[in-house]
């Protein structure tokens, strides 16, 4: 490769982190811009901008750690359906918020260790084996759902002390129940396995190039397996979020295609927590944007345009950004030892 | 040098493996004395991969043992090879390619400081000892797709090394390098060998083996036919020993007699998957009834150029002219009906459908014409018809037309393709590595089949990564290097160590 | 090796069907056993909730009519997925493509007046069946032009076709009255019922069967088939893949429109939302039930259609939530997909059982 095409490519990346980092400045001006005239609504608008992004989040890392290690998920709708009925469930049945919170985790994982059995030992399309899940939680909850249980409570707002009085980013940022905190704190603990330590670097090198990890010793099948269901259990948390934290109860298909939009979310953030998590504010923000414009009367759109929008985005985000981003090279393919 | 009489470090007995319908290698008898270079031969197809994938760890042997320093071993995996010294290095390197060469090094023995963190900084310290100690010369912090393909073969080497492998397997080692390049390669082997490191080289090229090897076992069928010391042999008689039969090792045919200029490039430019330029200004011509081959280690441009040629890939530049007409810009399918064959590369990528039957893959680029189909309508009996003859001529085994392509050898296969691409009139034959990874009967029968079409009049343009069959095909010899044809030879002066100075990039 | 000749190539018609029916039938069955398994959980009595099924489904011409009205969406919507695998593509987007088919069917059946049968009725069909092409061809091409997957987009597509079709009958095309839907159809534009007998079944059967005709006996169908194989091989046998790709999804989006349109023109008679929401995931089940062949659909759809059919007598008798179908089309899914991979896995050892010294290249 001659130095010209080095040097062609390098600045191809530098351009578009020139464009990201514009539009990150119009973005906080118009932030700051709405705080000075009207700081409740602005406020308003971005504590649900992190709410509506908290699901995507954890949709996207679960979606992301497991194609890290080479397995697509299709199947995180479902994931965070099932959780969420066992979820609550749990709470129903119980009324300990904390034991549902983990019952939405354990399913979550089971779902997941499914999804790694379909695709790592019986080797099937992986995309084939997400449908599965989705169609079977679809069905299952359904199925034994009844209307008229009623929940024990759902989890409350933790304010962090002084932190939470911080104008604008206090009540937003430190103002929020447990899920949303255990997002953040995810979203970085992630990031540092994957990137910093023994494990995340054999995960990479099982998605990357399977078989070059298989012949220094390490064991393909277990570590695909391992990486899906604890996404699994994170997919899992998103669904206890819905029920537990964000709604309160149980809706039939009450996921609304979240999981698919947390493909995009993962995607759009190039595979990378962080990443992930930019790009699910950014989703967040404009469906909060829209529903304030909306209820505020400034914008005159039938409501059925305004849900359009998070799946018109994701196309939007799919269409520009999938060809671009590198994705880990052995993904999707079931790993054969010869 | 005869070190027989040194310690053997490494024995099979006996060894034997099965898989469902093959028997892959059969009882196979073997030693490895230390400090010896033991060079495994045997075409492709013999069962040398099997064998060392069962030294290495990789396959559970069906019967039979092996021995590892005077103890007998059961390995479940690579990873009890590795603790007793095994080490192997890949023919497709086992290289995460967006990692670093610290990264891949240490992965699977990685150093960590507390709770799994990795050190980075100790690691790349450690490579850097090694790459000195054995003059193994790498930059630990390089990123393995930016390295030259030479560059990542050391970096498997270390990998080895750095598990304090004192055995080590080199599976078909210089199938990616250039002459100059595999003679560094001997000169590391041998002194690794000085160092008490004991080597098994598996290859099917008898020239090497003649130059490095202290002693040489011959794999045929799955069977090690006999051994052999590189002083009392020749290359015919090694050939003999791997083939069972006498061999002709050149191919036979007389004199070109070439005619018009067929195809015409001029000035070439193209772009590779990755965006960098993969053909940087190529000028060439393939005259009527000559044979005009193209040397060179791959990855230097000649894929693209093939693939550039077939309407397969986009051209940004320069101008291509088949029998007078300009085919830059034109489609596969246009530059089929000018007569063009092409023999693809990668048989099962682009040469075959694979759950397809004979009949239709023999079809393949010509579905659509009489009488095969008439408008839109196929019809699938002069299709079948057609598969019959074909497969009859070529000597497709087995002879079933409906049989599907992924059930037969990679030969076959082959065959198949010539059989579809020889049986329409041919003004310009393309072979990319006609004869890869197939049986020295199918090779000898491509090979002539190819001087067959030359000797009608085709202007034959045949791309390979093996020197001695464009040395052997040949009227001229076109050298690529770095995406530029460096020089064009009459085969009379093409020497293999001048064409192997300029395919290093040398003018020679 | 021994080699075959060519007489003993062909095997036998019936054991071939046999062979290829086999594991659709056991997946089937497997499932109707864990359904049974899940019932007896959930406190219900298996045999009662079946025997009612079967009750709601056969028992009677009117039930067997209403089983083959059932079936004619799932015939189209297993087409739809079936023929998008054939061409190498996941089309989940049938039922956004069928909810576009029914109310573009819907708005030339209520639109237009005065036109005989012979015209409207398959005007309306066909203009339905079109705007499912065009729904399907934007999936094939953002996966074209912008390698965006089509499972992903298709799905997005379903959300939006529900929201875009719920404003269209709040909104412009609402019928007088509270309740958010078209107006009824003309009488010129409806599809008929013999008897019992929905016509539309006959038209869906034939559409499986120009379905199958188009991909083994025309060019095209040989072009969607090789891209859905290999589209390198295809690029090589000159073949225009973009085209094609967008072509399959088009064709697909057409099948399953036409089911929607069929829907529309043959049962309900008008468009109103809440329409047969899932078709998309039935689609799917059909399609790998069928093993994706598009005759293989019917039986297919029967057998679903008939579940579905049955599933109100099965909550009237038995006392049993009909999603339970839903449950057990989830497990037939699973049974048979993970059939499929074994059996392709077991398949590609070669058949002969002698030992044959290696011939091919594994070394």
């Amino acid at each position: 490769m001659t130095t010209a095409a080095m040097a062609k490519t390098k600045s191809r990346g530098d351009y578009v982190r020139i464009v990201g980092l514009i539009f990150g400045g119009i973005v906080l001006l118009g932030i700051i811009y709405g705080y000075i005239t009207n700081p409740v609504t602005t406020t308003a608008v971005l504590a649900s901008t992190l709410r509506q992004s908290t699901p995507l989040v954890l949709g996207a890392l679960c979606g992301l750690i497991g194609e890290r290690s080479g397995i697509i998920n299709i199947g995180i709708e479902g994931q965070m359906l099932m959780a969420a009925f066992i979820a609550f469930l749990a709470n129903v049945y119980t009324g300990n918020l904390f034991v549902a919170v983990l019952a939405g985790l354990a399913t979550g994982a089971v779902l997941g260790g499914f999804l790694a059995f379909m695709s790592v030992t019986l080797k099937m399309d992986q995309i084939i084996g997400g449908t599965v899940i989705n169609i079977l939680a679809l069905g299952l909850t359904s199925f034994f759902y009844q209307t008229g249980l009623t929940t024990q409570g759902k989890l409350q707002a933790i304010a962090l002390g002084p932190l939470a009085e911080i104008p604008l980013i206090g009540p937003v940022f430190f103002d929020n129940p447990p899920i949303t905190y255990a997002t953040l704190i995810l979203v970085m603990v992630v990031h540092y396995v994957l990137f910093y330590t023994r494990w995340g670097l054999r995960t990479r090198a099982v998605g990357e190039h399977p078989s070059a990890a298989d012949t220094v010793g390490i064991n393909v099948y277990k570590m695909r397996y391992i990486n899906v269901i604890i996404g699994g259990s994170i997919a899992g948390l998103a669904g206890a979020y819905l029920t537990l934290e964000a709604v309160g109860s149980f809706e039939r298909a009450m996921t609304n295609g979240r999981g698919f939009v947390a493909l995009a979310v993962m995607i759009f953030g190039k595979y990378t927590p962080f990443g992930a998590w930019g790009a699910a504010l950014l989703f967040g923000f404009a469906v909060a944007l829209q529903t304030q414009l909306q209820f505020s009367g400034r914008l005159e759109i039938p409501h059925q345009f305004i849900g359009m929008l998070p799946y018109v985005l994701t196309i939007v985000v799919l269409a520009g950004f999938v060809g671009r981003t590198r994705v880990p090279a052995a993904v999707g393919k079931p790993y054969e030892k010869e | 040098m005869d070190k027989t009489n040194r310690p053997i470090v490494l024995e099979a007995k006996g060894l034997t493996k099965r898989f469902p319908g093959v028997l892959a290698n059969d009882n196979i008898n073997l030693k490895l004395h230390q400090g010896e270079i033991l060079a495994l031969l045997g075409e492709n197809g013999a069962g040398k991969s099997t064998l060392m994938n069962m030294l290495y760890g990789l396959y559970t042997p069906t019967e039979g043992e092996i021995w590892i320093k005077g103890e007998k071993v059961e390995l479940s995996n690579p990873g009890e090879a590795i603790d007793r010294g095994v080490g192997m290095v890949h023919q497709h390197f086992q290289l995460v390619p967006p990692m670093t060469v610290a990264e891949n090094v240490m992965l699977g023995s990685e150093i960590t400081s507390g709770g799994g963190r990795l050190n980075m900084r100790q690691a790349i310290r450690n490579v850097r000892e090694l790459s000195e100690q054995y003059g193994l010369a790498v930059d630990p912090t390089a990123v393995i797709e930016d390295l030259p393909v030479g560059t990542q073969q050391r970096v498997e080497i270390i990998k080895a090394l750095y598990r304090h492998a004192d055995i080590l397997i080199l599976d078909e080692p210089t199938a990616v390098l250039t002459p100059q390049e595999a003679n560094e390669l001997f000169r590391i082997m041998r002194d690794l060998t000085a160092q008490n490191v004991s080597i098994i080289f598996i290859t099917h090229k008898l020239k090497e083996v003649l130059a490095v090897a202290d002693r040489i076992g011959v794999l045929r069928s799955g069977q090690m036919v006999g051994t052999a010391m590189p002083e009392d042999s020749t290359e015919t008689s090694l050939a003999e020993m791997m083939v069972g039969r006498n061999v002709i090792l050149r191919v036979e045919k007389s004199a070109s007699k070439p005619g018009q200029p067929v195809l015409q490039i001029q000035n070439l430019h193209v772009h590779d998957d990755r965006g960098h330029a993969a053909v940087e200004g190529v000028d060439l011509e393939v005259f009527a009834g000559e044979i005009l081959g193209i040397a060179g280690v791959e990855g230097n441009g000649q894929r693209e150029l093939v693939e550039a040629l077939t309407g397969l890939r986009h051209i940004d530049a320069g101008k291509i002219r088949i029998d007078g007409q300009d085919t830059t810009h034109f489609s596969p399918r246009q530059i089929t009906e000018l007569g063009v064959a092409h023999i693809p590369e990668d048989r099962e990528k682009h040469g075959l459908v694979m759950p397809y039957t004979l009949s239709d893959n023999m079809v393949l680029n010509r579905y659509f014409k009489a009488p095969y189909a008439k408008g839109l309508i196929m019809h699938h009996d002069k299709i079948d018809e057609n598969g019959k003859v074909l497969v009859k001529e070529y000597d497709v085994r087995p002879p079933n037309v409906h049989a599907l392509a992924q059930n037969l050898s990679g030969g076959n296969k082959q065959k198949v393709i010539v059989a579809r691409e020889f049986s329409s009139p041919t003004k310009l034959l393309v072979a990319a590595q006609p004869t890869r990874g197939i049986d020295v009967g199918s090779i000898e029968f491509i090979h002539k089949e190819i001087v067959a079409q030359r000797d009608h009049g085709v202007a034959v343009l045949v791309v390979s990564a093996e020197l001695d069959e464009v040395l052997g095909l040949a009227d001229r010899v076109a050298v690529m290097f770095d995406g530029r044809v460096v020089k064009i030879l009459p085969i009379a002066e093409a020497t293999r160590e001048r064409v192997g100075l300029l395919m290093a990039g040398s003018d020679a | 090796m021994t080699t075959q000749t060519d007489s003993k190539a062909k095997p036998s018609r019936l054991m071939a069907i046999w062979r290829a029916a086999s594991i659709p039938l056991a997946a089937v069955i497997l499932a109707l056993l864990v359904g049974a398994v899940i019932l007896l959980i959930s406190g219900a009595n298996p045999i009662a909730a079946y025997s009612a099924l079967a009750k709601g489904a056969f028992g009677s011409t009117a039930a067997f009519g209403r089983t083959l009205e059932k079936a004619t969406p799932l015939i189209l919507g297993g087409l739809a997925v079936a023929f998008a695998f054939k061409g190498g593509l996941f089309n989940i987007g049938g039922q956004g493509q069928l909810l576009f088919g029914a109310i573009v069917a819907a708005g030339v059946g209520f639109g237009i007046d005065g036109l005989p049968f012979i015209i409207h009725m398959p005007l309306a069909l066909l203009m339905g069946s079109l705007a499912g092409a065009l729904y399907g061809a934007i999936p094939g091409a953002l996966k074209t032009y912008t390698g965006a997957h089509e499972v992903i987009t298709t799905i997005m597509l379903n959300f939006i076709a529900i929201n875009f079709t719920d404003w269209l009958a709040d909104g412009p095309w609402k019928d007088e009255g509270i309740v958010a839907r078209t107006p009824a159809i003309a009488e010129a534009a409806a599809i008929p019922t013999w008897g019992n007998i929905p016509a539309g079944f006959f038209l869906a059967i034939l559409a499986a069967v120009a379905t199958w005709y188009l991909l083994y006996r025309t060019t095209t169908g040989y072009e969607i088939r090789t891209v859905g194989l290999n589209s390198n091989a295809a690029k090589y046998a000159g073949i225009k893949v973009s085209y094609t790709v967008i072509l399959t999804m088009a064709i697909s989006g057409f099948l399953a429109g036409m089911g929607g349109a069929i829907e529309t023109l043959g049962v309900v008679g008008r468009y109103q939302p809440g329409f047969n929401a899932g078709l998309g995931f039935d689609g799917i089940t059909i399609a790998l039930l069928a093993r994706t062949n598009p005759l293989g659909v019917i039986p297919a759809a029967l057998l679903v259609g008939a579940m579905q059919a049955g599933s109100s007598q099965m909550q009237f008798d038995a006392h049993v939530p009909f999603q339970i179908i839903d449950v057990i089309q989830a497990l037939i899914l699973f049974f048979v997909s993970a059939d499929m991979i074994v059996r392709w896995i077991v398949r590609v050892q070669p058949d002969e059982g002698e030992q044959v010294t290696l011939s091919t290249s594994w070394g």
